[in-house]
């Protein structure tokens, strides 16, 4: 156990330089994923079929194919097209894509989710549709997306996991390096678990605190009990896990 | 031509209706609600349309508002065509941008208030005249402010409206819907949803309005004294059409149908 | 585009073998997160509040770390264990994304059971019925009912996730592809055959899932 000790101090600078690789890309990944999630979102919601039909088609060709394909897709089959990305690139970018589409279904149900009354009020004040999005109907929607889309991005930040497999060196990869130089599975990717946990745990907190604000701004009894917190995440759950299976 | 008070005389503007309903038809998948329906409201008129549930009068404001789509017949606004038009003998739609003019002129007070909830009582009655109409801030927020001391909330401005009782709120969304400026003011079932010892102050806000200003008002309600005492005419509905209509003294002491005489029981 | 079509024809049979284990994870890990969701979910109404507490951290710990380094963990860590018999790599990959998601499935069956309406409960008392028969005839069947288009939706996702089994060399859709393309270089045909094989399991069972939502919402 001393000998597992000092090989992880010894190995700490490493195992940081992974953890940073594992948080950029969540970070990036989060950012795309929410990026493509708004667009494709909103998109969703055009009363223009010709719109809202290829925006369908993407989201759940993204959702569809599981993320490994596509990161294996981006990873070997690009540069034979042509297009060669760095695997960080890669990585990010597959995250963006595969969150994106499952945060784009959440985006589009909860805009459809505010009350009709308010897209009422807004068509009675003559409020133009970019105003209307813009002033009414997304603070509300976003309000209502939050929670969800923290679910999601956990799974995001759990699903970088993979990009080892693309030769990043993340922080799984160094955790298996770990493993290699104490012999000892259990401890090295207990480690590494309760490294994720942390960084789970530090995600959920930063939605929290845009949720508290999100609802907050609506005027609404700030949602800070814990059990308010727990239902909210529950029903996100149930929430992400249609999204994630479900179509619609 | 400010009416006088409490036996309001029907306007005898013969000029351009404020609104006028030709042929309109408004169906909902396989079900139709309106038919071949044609009414005119003078403009300072205010006309109380009463019915049973179902009877279609919801459906009219909402049409007026644009908030349901026109499926046949035409809707004129001064004269002017609010959503359809005919062109070469053809039913055409009027752009969306068009259609936004003319809805400036028209003010909506809903059932359920809705006001927005992300914005302060302040907040939600600038909006639209700022964005809109294009006017200052500092002087929406002046006009506002105004408003406010009218429907007596002078010191809700910065309050969020969840915060506020139904009655507050919908005293706030008559202020926002004032705020505009609108020559024609639709009010929809405005104490429906209030607890019957907030009615009353919405009501008196609303008689204020009636007796001090000359905006037309189309309004759909269950208070059956407030109807009697702000409008010039009644009109019953029944089915999609209009069964009769008059002074709100004929209609209410000496109803022409049995039908009208059956829904008046049941609400009086 | 460069696409062979003797390449793709060629790496097809192989992909739909290794189709079969991602078939057999899937089907595996659902029942064994159906059947420990539930024991998660009921089992620890009624344990002393310090294990209800211990389990509930667990879950957590569970939900919030990634799949593979949990199958990484159980896979080395078990074969680091003297004595212990060799276990095949997609036993253990079915078990492990069986407990992973029998944690999301636990918070559907609490939320199903909570659902109940409490007059359930009363009319049950009412009824002078047992404590273990209401549950298990009266609230159960109600909160199951709930609950079956989520526990769908997380067998999809967990379809989905099934490739991850590639951490331990599971042979299933997308390491067959990768394999095959390894060897021929043909990566846009296996790939993307992996990919339209995914779509074409996923898709059409979202839309049944979506289905019978909508029946089983309606009473």
């Amino acid at each position: 156990m001393n000998d597992n000790i000092s090989t992880l101090l010894n190995f700490l600078p490493q195992l940081w330089e992974g953890v940073q690789t594992t948080i950029i890309l969540t970070v990036l990944g989060s950012i795309g994923a929410v990026l493509i999630a708004l667009i494709l979102g909103l998109t969703m919601t055009s009363p223009s079929a010709w719109l809202r039909i290829p925006a369908r088609i993407i989201v759940e060709f993204f959702r569809g194919t599981s993320l490994l394909v596509q990161l294996f897709w981006l990873f070997y089959v690009l540069p034979l097209l042509g297009a060669d990305l760095d695997p960080m690139a890669c990585g990010i970018g597959a995250l963006a894509l595969n969150y994106g589409a499952y945060s784009a279904e959440v985006v589009r149900s909860s805009i459809k989710t505010v009350a009709p009354g308010q897209w009422e009020a807004a068509i009675a004040l003559s409020l133009s549709p970019t105003r209307r999005m813009i002033r009414v109907i997304f603070p509300q929607a976003w309000a209502l997306m939050i929670p969800s889309i923290a679910t999601l991005l956990i799974q995001l930040l759990k699903g970088t996991a993979v990009v080892s497999f693309i030769t990043l060196s993340d922080l799984t990869d160094k955790v298996g390096q770990l493993r290699q130089s104490t012999g000892d599975t259990m401890f090295a990717f207990s480690i590494g678990l309760l490294i994720y946990f942390v960084l789970a745990w530090l995600l959920q907190e930063f939605m929290n605190f845009l949720e508290r604000r999100a609802t907050a701004a609506l005027g609404r009894r700030r949602s800070n009990s814990r059990t308010d917190r727990r239902d909210a995440r529950r029903a996100a759950r149930s929430d992400a896990a249609r999204a994630k299976g479900g179509t619609l | 031509m400010p009416p006088t008070e409490n036996t309001p005389a029907t306007p005898t503007d013969t000029g351009t209706p404020a609104i006028e309903f030709t042929d309109v038809e408004k169906s909902f998948g396989p079900t139709t609600v309106l038919k071949n329906l044609n009414f005119t409201v003078a403009p300072g008129e205010r006309v109380t349309l009463i019915g049973p549930s179902g009877s279609g009068k919801t459906t009219i404001l909402r049409l007026v508002m644009t908030l349901e789509e026109l499926t046949g017949g035409y809707i004129f606004v001064d004269g002017q065509p609010l959503t359809f038009e005919e062109r070469d003998g053809k039913r055409v739609e009027l752009p969306k941008k068009r259609t936004r003019e003319m809805t400036t002129r028209i003010g909506m007070v809903f059932q359920q208030f809705n006001l927005f909830p992300n914005m302060t009582v302040l907040e939600n009655i600038i909006e639209a005249p700022v964005h809109v109409l294009g006017k200052s801030k500092a002087d929406a927020t002046k006009e506002a402010k105004e408003l406010l001391e009218r429907v007596g909330l002078a010191d809700k401005a910065g309050a969020h409206p969840t915060r506020l009782s139904g009655g507050q709120q919908q005293r706030v969304a008559i202020a926002r819907a004032l705020a505009m400026n609108p020559e024609i003011l639709l009010l929809d079932e405005v104490t429906s949803a209030l607890d019957p010892e907030l009615v009353g102050d919405v009501l008196e806000v609303l008689r204020d309005i009636a007796e001090t200003t000359d905006i037309t008002m189309l309004l759909v309600t269950h208070e059956m004294q407030f109807a009697r005492d702000v409008s010039h005419r009644v009109m019953m509905f029944d089915g999609g059409q209009v069964l009769e209509e008059g002074p709100p003294d004929q209609i209410f002491n000496n109803p022409q149908h049995e039908r009208t005489r059956k829904f008046l029981s049941s609400v009086l | 585009m460069i696409w062979n079509w003797e390449f793709a024809a060629e790496a097809l049979p192989i992909l739909l073998r290794g189709f079969v284990n991602t078939l057999i994870a899937t089907v595996v890990g659902t029942v064994i997160a159906a059947i420990l969701g539930l024991i998660l979910a009921v089992a620890i109404r009624g344990l002393p509040r310090w294990i209800n507490w211990l389990v509930r951290l667990i879950v957590a710990f569970i939900r919030n770390t990634p799949l593979v380094v949990q199958l990484l963990f159980v896979y080395f860590g078990f074969s680091d264990i003297p004595g212990l018999v060799d276990i095949p790599a997609l036993v253990v990959g079915f078990i492990v994304i069986g407990i992973h998601y029998s944690t999301y499935m636990s918070e559907s069956y609490r939320a199903g059971i909570d659902a109940v309406p409490p007059g359930q409960f009363e009319a049950a008392t009412a009824l002078s019925l047992p404590p273990v028969r209401t549950f298990t005839a009266i609230v159960l069947p109600q909160a199951l009912r709930a609950t079956i288009p989520s526990l769908g939706n997380y067998a999809v996702a967990m379809f989905k996730d099934t490739p991850f089994l590639f951490a331990i060399s599971v042979v299933e859709l997308v390491t067959a592809a990768k394999e095959f393309g390894g060897s021929t270089f043909a990566y846009t045909e296996a790939f993307t055959l992996a990919g339209i094989i995914f779509l074409a399991a996923s898709y059409p069972t979202s839309l049944l899932i979506q289905r019978l939502d909508r029946r089983l919402a309606t009473y």
